[in-house]
């Protein structure tokens, strides 16, 4: 049986493609098939942080309009076997993108038997925000602890429980996941920052993961190499992490505590 | 010394629990509009108007809260008067 992610948040830049890269990964390494889709049309963005932007031929809406097969547009990770991507076209009509035509390549990924679709939300709550959730078994809200993130979220939780086919269905609707990224645990025990209890109080949701702030990030996507493969960062345990409570495994959360300084540290630096 | 000042600087200022409650009080308004029927907006300033020819109150001292209780809605309304308000 296929399973539809949707990675998605509302607000922009909150870490959407990054998950969606890493979460694809993750997936992947641990033997399923897996297409992450970029939703994000005119902002093409997902192949470069896998680091496949040279080898985009044929992108999602060739493939809506017939320009080619979905087997040419499917581009196969070199790292990872059974891991696909299917890139965002850099059309500016973004009317290219209809509901009749993602749903006829969602059914053909079913099809060839994949065991994940991971579909990249652009930002806001228009038409490819729509389309990429439409479909969905399930949604990974991504959140910033920020007020503005904390809100945009809320409405696309309003969104996922109304205008989805789950939703219209009345089958229990899609499942919905909260992923606290660029968190900072300093911050959160100075007062300065939301904490994840805080977020998942006000939002209401189960929580996926905490992915804490880290400049392994930057430096992934400068490398095009998802962050979860560098196995050095704590940002790639965390979405290890999300990974397996994805994939239904109960572990505590970890990275949402300040390391513990030893007396000395903290009187003479450290 | 810098150490003794971010110690203060920490003690003070609690902006987190500041956006909380902000965003407590948002989510909870939007969501109730978001659920419910489209007249509650205007219900709400409406009622606002009623109240204030009576009390000086601000727009977001009135609080609307709908919920679904055993099969039927259950309108809440709360108002918070400000101090000194009762006579
Ligand atoms: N955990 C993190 N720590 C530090 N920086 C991060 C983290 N997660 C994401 N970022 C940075 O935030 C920026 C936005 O990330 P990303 O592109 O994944 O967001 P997005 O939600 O897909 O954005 P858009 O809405 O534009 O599609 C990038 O510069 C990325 O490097
Ligand atoms: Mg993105």
């Amino acid at each position: 049986m296929t399973e539809i992610i949707v990675v998605t948040s509302g607000k922009g830049g909150v870490g959407k493609t990054t998950t969606s890269a890493s979460v694809a990964c993750g997936l992947a390494r641990r033997g399923k098939k897996v297409a992450v889709i970029d939703f994000d049309i005119g902002l093409r963005n997902l192949d470069l942080v896998m680091g496949c932007e040279r080898r985009v031929v044929y992108d999602f809406v060739n493939v809506i309009q017939g320009d080619c097969t979905l087997k040419q547009a499917l581009i196969k990770d070199k790292r990872i076997e059974s891991l696909y991507i299917l890139a965002a076209s850099q059309t500016r009509d973004k009317e290219a993108l209809t509901s009749e035509g993602v749903h006829r390549v969602l059914k053909e990924l079913e099809a060839d038997g994949f065991d994940y679709i991971i579909c990249d939300s652009p930002a806001g709550i228009e038409k490819g925000a729509h389309l990429a959730m439409y479909f969905a078994d399930r949604a990974i809200v991504v959140v910033n602890p920020e007020v503005s993130s904390v809100r945009d979220s809320d409405r696309i939780l309003g969104l996922l429980a109304s205008k989805t086919l789950r939703a219209e269905q009345g089958n229990g609707g899609v499942k919905e996941h909260l992923l606290l990224t660029r968190y900072s645990p300093r911050r959160v025990a100075a007062g300065e920052m939301m904490s994840v209890a805080d977020v998942k109080e006000i939002l209401g949701i189960d929580v996926l993961g905490v992915i804490p702030e880290s400049p392994d990030v930057l430096s992934a996507s400068n490398a095009g190499t998802p962050v979860i493969l560098n196995q050095e960062s704590i940002v790639a345990k965390a979405y290890e992490d999300a990974v397996s409570r994805l994939l239904g495994e109960e572990i505590p959360l970890r990275y949402i505590e300040e390391p513990k300084k030893s007396f000395f540290a903290r009187v003479f630096g450290g | 010394m810098d150490r003794l000042l971010a110690f203060f600087r920490r003690s003070s200022g609690n902006s987190a629990s500041v956006a909380k409650e902000r965003l407590r009080i948002i989510v909870s308004q939007e969501r109730t509009a978001r659920g419910g029927p489209d007249y509650l907006p205007v219900l709400r300033s409406e009622l606002l108007e009623v109240i204030r020819k009576y009390v000086n109150v601000d727009p977001e001292a009135v609080h609307i809260n709908l919920q679904r209780e055993d099969g039927h809605d259950v309108l809440e309304l709360s108002v918070s008067l400000p101090g000194g308000a009762r006579s």
